[in-house]
């Protein structure tokens, strides 16, 4: 039945003659659970309720008590992320065949357009190749991999006409996608006024790029230096410079791969001082630690290699799971990006050359199932909101994804809690040869997936064709992100003191520049022609100096001090 | 008598009182880490443990007659060795003092007793009297016998403290072809007038020039002028490998163990976070403290132009752009630095709850941090930005700012009374309203600075002692005894002990004085204080064994200060660092050689924004390039393997989808 009469391509409702009825599940999101069968046509839910009138020869699902939700939504995945020019080992097909088989239903993967190359082509490289073989529905995120004056208008495009509304900015990978501050500020408040969410890649480049040279020189290679020398309170110190820019900004900022503690409680810190600020955990972060790095066997141990690294403190997966169960953070990703054991080996002898990435789309929602909602963490409603609706909201996808509601997209999962899974590099959908969460026993797991209303993975089984997935356009100003900005941004105007001028005595600044320090600027993007005003306490102010002096007193010559640069005078001026 | 003595107590006193006590100056070797009390800190001291037990002078009576016979011997014997090899000692560390001190010999030979005085340092207070010759502490304990001719002071049971230390001035700082109003001897007459017997002030060298010679400069300026005794710390202002040469010359030869660092000051002063963990990887490595200015000066930048471009001009503008998150961000991030290199962290200004914050958590996480509020910080707030009265406003600017919340005195206070800040600074940097009025239609011009070396002691007094959050021993720990334990002058300064110098401060409780700018001893004609009450002032004020303040009356001598030099490797900073490096030493994992199959990679170099390396710092680490060239690596591992025909040379992000596991 699947993919019957389809070939059609995207935002034609290409299924037309697929009905289907859900019967006899409860039916799950994330504000309350009910009892309810759900009549499914042309990838659209039609009715929710009891005793539905259905026309005949409808397809009927049995869901026999389990948990009907609303499917997945992965929102951090690279299935197309080149690394030094070879693409990951999961594309888009085998990548969304994972998300499927896992419950997961749409991805949104990350862009990733090279230093200096054109954000709207390798935007609509990426779509293309997404067309072609995506099963699923997906989105897709853009990182900003440098900022200067042309990005704006391509961010300005990619958010009007390409209906993209989130963008990542780095602040590690020192020397290639890494922005000093003033670039994060600039870019901050630009894309807060196109009403884009900014995703944040936290970790302090400088530093890192410090430790690996000095890991490097003590002759350590192996994965382990991996997470030596990019220690958690670099993570923790980048998530907390990010939430003070977009506080400054009032601008809401995403972290992508929250993986330590002290990040995740920065973000929770944060977000009870009234911050808005998202935090995403991936699947690794929360299913397994980095005590693996210091395996013996090379391949598994840079198996784990990703950036922020997993914390080899054990205790995180529960923490984080405990952060994610109270709210403070918000949405569970995968991270997933998957290089090949001989893709991972570039760097045998250089941990940094280590391409970064880990599995996670299949796993995600099961690992979050069984070590939270299981261990009896969270319940069944925020199991929903974390894996879907609280995606679906920041990103403007709401209530057409992450609902089971009358006119949502028909992406439901039939949610079985007893299934228990052995998760093996044997069993995956994933092209990867190994899995970091080998031999791992997973509580619950989908039985039915319907994407797009159309039944694609049933009793084990997926039944999917690549390019089937759709693009989902995201408009700019998500409500749950954007409502609280707009109103502080009335609230903020500043206004400054009214007061009668100053009419006493001014020092006579020496108008000589003494020295300008040459260098330091060459860095400040090309957007700021104009010398910024800061407090350069020794330098001159051509400007300045001269509307001061003749607005109040006459020039006295002889009143300047022309002191030697720190001179010993000892003239207190006063005149 | 030294022996009879530890041969008495041998049996109930701890090991290290029971030690033969000899009053000479030994090197001290001090054990243990923080508070710990410093090993021959008890040595030669005659401290009354009888007395300490009752807590009573008078009730004391019936032994110390026993004891009267026995100590004049014990002194007797004792001075004059302890004298001369305590000149020894000097003559050795500060050659510059000498030649100053022979002038003023004749005052030196003044010699002083202090009777009935209740003597608290930082650990204990206890009633004892103390004799002080030639500058220095020769005898504390009760019935003194001391020669005839001796100027005593009646203490009438006040408080007897160590001189303070005021460890942050800008005095006689240059600023645009002027300097500050206070110089070097104004700024010191108001801090001995305040109690504080020693300053340490801010070497700012411009950038490019050399540290060396700024440092000499601000030597010869303090010499000339300086009231008390003084040391410096040297900022560093720009980074490179002549820098370090210096930086170590100070550290070795100069008598310089602190330097500071701007985290903000864009453009001018700013380091960037490699700069930083250069600096601060190099301070570790040889004993010295990293001081850092901390807020975020590119963000500052970004919201100074906002706020002009929005038209806000005044000095509001000043505390608007710069909010106290940006503080708190740059402390973390130098937190973050400190643990990264295991370097001791001392945040200069800390001025706003949420910068403290931050400090208290690292220390409970075990970071080495300490953390300087200022006066005007712990006395008042940064309201006053907002007044209508320009030139009031404008002397409220300093950097961080004042914060605008006024219960942020009160918590920095709880904060210092707790122990998470550790000491006190002034950060006296004064400049004229005229000098202001420079930054009179743009804010961002408005020099920095404020006052507060006179005020500091009794700022702390009224709003932590008083107010019942802090103890008369903490008072003395952050007003004096911390300073002097971070910049290793413990226990010369900062201790009324034997031995120690005589810099000490009869407090007066009870005093209440209004701050007004009518009658305070800086230059400047506004003070931040203004009207305040406070509770506490010195009575009367001893520096260098000699009476600089009695009745209210100032008695300062300019060029009177001697250079104090501090050494490297401070143990109340440096014990626990050291203990951690030998801990921290990272182990590969011995494994055998991969040898399974390595994927094909283009070597590109195409990642390389050309504008963005620029700035990086040139003894660049091999930062994770992904696209950027490999060629040193790529060579020697790929070099024998490489089928050149292999190479998947595809477009970036190109659609074709090998999987290359070969």
């Amino acid at each position: 039945m699947s993919g019957t009469g389809y070939q059609g391509k995207k935002n034609i409702p290409h299924l037309t003659s697929e009905r289907l009825l859900i019967k006899g599940g409860r039916v799950v999101n994330d504000d309350q659970s009910q009892y309810a069968d759900i009549y499914v046509e042309d990838g659209i839910i039609k009715q929710v309720g009891e005793n539905l009138i259905v026309p005949g020869g409808v397809k009927v699902i049995e869901a026999n008590g389990c948990l009907v939700i609303p499917g997945g939504i992965d929102v951090n995945t690279c299935l197309h992320k080149p690394y030094l020019g070879t693409p990951p080992v999961d594309d888009f097909y085998q990548g969304t065949k994972a998300a499927l088989a896992g419950g997961t239903t749409m991805i949104i993967d990350h862009v990733t357009p090279q230093p200096g190359e054109s954000l709207l082509e390798a935007f609509e490289k990426w779509q293309e190749v997404a067309d072609k073989k995506s099963c699923c529905d997906y989105s897709l995120h853009v990182d900003i991999p440098h900022w200067h004056e042309g990005v704006k208008e391509e961010l300005e495009q990619l958010v009007q006409e390409k209906g993209i509304n989130s963008f990542q900015v780095y602040m590690a990978y020192k020397g290639l996608f890494q922005m000093p501050d003033s670039q994060l500020y600039e870019a901050f408040s630009f894309l807060k006024e196109l009403g884009a969410v900014v995703l944040v890649h936290a970790e302090n480049g400088d530093l890192i790029a410090q430790e690996q040279s000095k890991i490097l020189g003590m002759g350590i290679t192996g994965p382990e230096g991996h997470p030596l020398s990019r220690p958690e309170e670099l993570e923790a110190e980048a998530v907390f410079r990010a939430i003070t820019l977009g506080n400054r900004v009032n601008c809401p900022v995403y972290i992508t791969k929250v993986m330590s503690k002290s990040a995740a409680d920065t973000v929770a810190t944060a977000r009870k001082k009234g911050s808005v600020v998202f935090g995403e955990p991936i699947t690794a972060s929360l299913a397994t630690d980095g005590s693996h790095y210091w395996s013996k066997n090379w391949a598994k141990a840079a198996a784990y290699v990703t950036s922020p690294p997993l914390s080899p403190d054990p205790m995180t997966p529960d923490h984080l799971h405990s952060l994610l169960s109270c709210g403070d953070l918000q949405v569970v990703g995968s991270g997933h990006c998957a290089y090949s054991t001989s893709q991972k080996a570039i760097g045998k002898d250089n941990f940094t050359l280590i391409p970064e990435g880990t599995n996670g789309v299949e796993e995600r929602m099961g690992f979050v199932w069984d070590k939270a909602v299981a261990m009896g963490k969270m319940d069944e409603n925020q199991f929903v909101a974390v894996t879907s609706t609280n995606a679906a909201k920041i990103f403007n996808l709401y209530p057409r994804k992450g609902r089971i509601a009358v006119g949502s997209d028909a992406d439901i999962v039939i949610w079985d809690p007893d299934k228990i899974k052995t998760i093996t590099a044997k069993a995956q959908q994933s092209a990867l040869e190994y899995n970091i969460f080998e031999g791992m026993e997973c509580h619950g797991g989908p039985v039915y997936v319907v994407s797009q209303g159309r039944i694609v993975f049933e009793e084990g089984k997926l039944q999917v064709q690549q390019g089937t997935g759709r693009f989902i356009s995201r408009k700019p100003f998500p409500d749950v992100a954007y409502q609280r900005i707009k109103y502080r941004n009335k609230m903020m105007s500043k206004q400054g003191v009214s007061r009668g001028m100053y009419d006493g005595p001014v020092y006579d600044v020496p108008a000589t520049p003494k020295y300008i320090t040459p260098a330091p600027s060459a860095k400040t993007s090309p957007t700021t022609h104009q010398p910024p005003p800061i407090r350069n306490l020794h330098q001159s102010n051509f400007s300045l100096s001269g509307a001061q002096i003749d607005d109040n007193i006459p020039r006295r010559s002889g009143h300047r001090i022309v002191a030697p640069p720190g001179g010993r005078s000892n003239i207190t001026s006063l005149g | 008598m030294a022996e009879r003595r530890s041969a008495d107590r041998d049996g109930d006193l701890p090991v290290y009182l029971a030690r033969p006590g000899t009053a000479d100056q030994l090197p001290r070797q001090k054990y243990g880490g923080l508070f710990c009390n410093v090993e021959g800190a008890y040595e030669s001291k005659t401290i009354d443990f009888d007395a300490l037990t009752v807590g009573q002078r008078s009730s004391r009576s019936p032994r110390a007659t026993n004891r009267e016979e026995l100590k004049p011997s014990k002194h007797q014997t004792n001075f004059p060795s302890s004298h001369s090899e305590r000149e020894a000692k000097d003559t050795v560390q500060i050659k510059h003092a000498f030649e100053k001190e022979a002038p003023q010999h004749l005052d030196k030979s003044e010699r002083l007793l202090i009777k009935g005085g209740r003597i608290v340092n930082d650990d204990q207070s206890f009633y004892a009297d103390i004799y002080i010759e030639d500058g220095v502490i020769k005898q504390i304990g009760d019935n003194l016998i001391v020669p005839g001719g001796v100027k005593t002071i009646e203490a009438d049971g006040k408080m007897v403290i160590p001189g303070g230390i005021d460890i942050h001035t800008h005095l006689q700082m240059p600023f645009r072809g002027t300097s500050t109003v206070d110089d070097f001897s104004q700024g010191t007459k108001a801090a001995l007038a305040g109690g504080t017997t020693m300053i340490v002030d801010h070497v700012i060298p411009e950038p490019g020039s050399s540290l060396v010679e700024a440092f000499e400069r601000w030597r010869e300026w303090a010499d000339e002028k300086a009231c008390c005794d003084y040391s410096l710390h040297v900022d560093i202002t720009h980074w490179n490998d002549s820098i370090k040469q210096e930086v170590l010359s100070l550290i070795k030869e100069k008598g310089v163990n602190s330097f500071q660092v701007y985290m903000a000051y864009k453009d001018l002063y700013q380091m960037s976070n490699s700069e930083l963990y250069e600096i601060f990887t190099f301070l570790g490595e040889h004993g010295g403290i990293a001081q850092v200015h901390a807020e975020n000066g590119e963000i500052i930048a970004e919201e100074q132009n906002r706020m002009l471009e929005m038209g806000i001009t005044g000095p509001e503008g000043h505390v608007l752009s710069r909010p106290e998150e940006l503080e708190a961000e740059a402390v973390f991030r130098a937190v973050t630095i400190g643990s990264q290199t295991n370097c001791p962290l001392y945040v200069t200004r800390v001025m706003s709850k949420s910068a403290a914050d931050i400090i208290s958590q690292a220390r409970k996480k075990g970071n080495v941090v300490f953390g300087e509020p200022i006066t005007a910080s712990l006395g008042t707030d940064g309201t006053h930005y907002w007044s209508k009265n320009w030139a009031k406003a404008a002397s409220f600017v300093t950097s961080p700012p004042l914060s605008p919340d006024p219960t942020t005195p009160d918590y920095l206070n709880t904060l210092l009374a707790s122990g998470d800040l550790s000491v006190v600074g002034s950060a006296h940097c004064t400049f004229s309203v005229a000098q202001k009025a420079i930054g009179k239609d743009d804010f961002t011009q408005i020099p920095e600075g404020v006052n507060g070396a006179e005020e500091r002691m009794s700022v702390i007094w009224d709003k932590a002692v008083v107010t019942g959050k802090m103890d008369e021993n903490m008072f003395v720990a952050v007003t004096s005894t911390n300073a002097a334990k971070i910049l290793n002058l413990y226990p010369r300064k900062g201790r009324i002990a034997v031995g120690s110098d005589s810099d000490l401060v009869i407090w007066d409780t009870d005093a209440t004085r209004t701050i007004t700018a009518k009658t305070h001893h800086s230059a400047a004609e506004y003070n931040v204080f203004e009207g305040m009450e406070l509770r506490g002032a010195p009575m009367l004020v001893v520096c260098q064994g000699k009476i600089v303040l009695e009745d209210g009356n100032l008695h300062a001598t300019a060029g009177t200060g001697r250079f104090i030099p501090c050494s490297p490797y401070p143990d109340f900073a440096y014990k626990r660092v050291k203990a951690r490096k030998q801990l921290a030493i990272l182990k590969a994992v011995p494994r055998g050689m991969y040898d399974g199959p390595v994927s094909e990679f283009s070597p590109m170099s195409r990642g390389g924004t050309p504008s963005a390396s620029t700035r990086t710092s040139p003894t660049k680490a091999p930062a994770r390039n992904f696209y950027q060239s490999g060629f040193t690596l790529s060579g020697p591992e790929e070099a024998p393997i490489r089928p050149a025909g292999r190479r998947i040379v595809v477009p970036p992000g190109g659609r074709s989808n090998i999987t290359s596991l070969s």
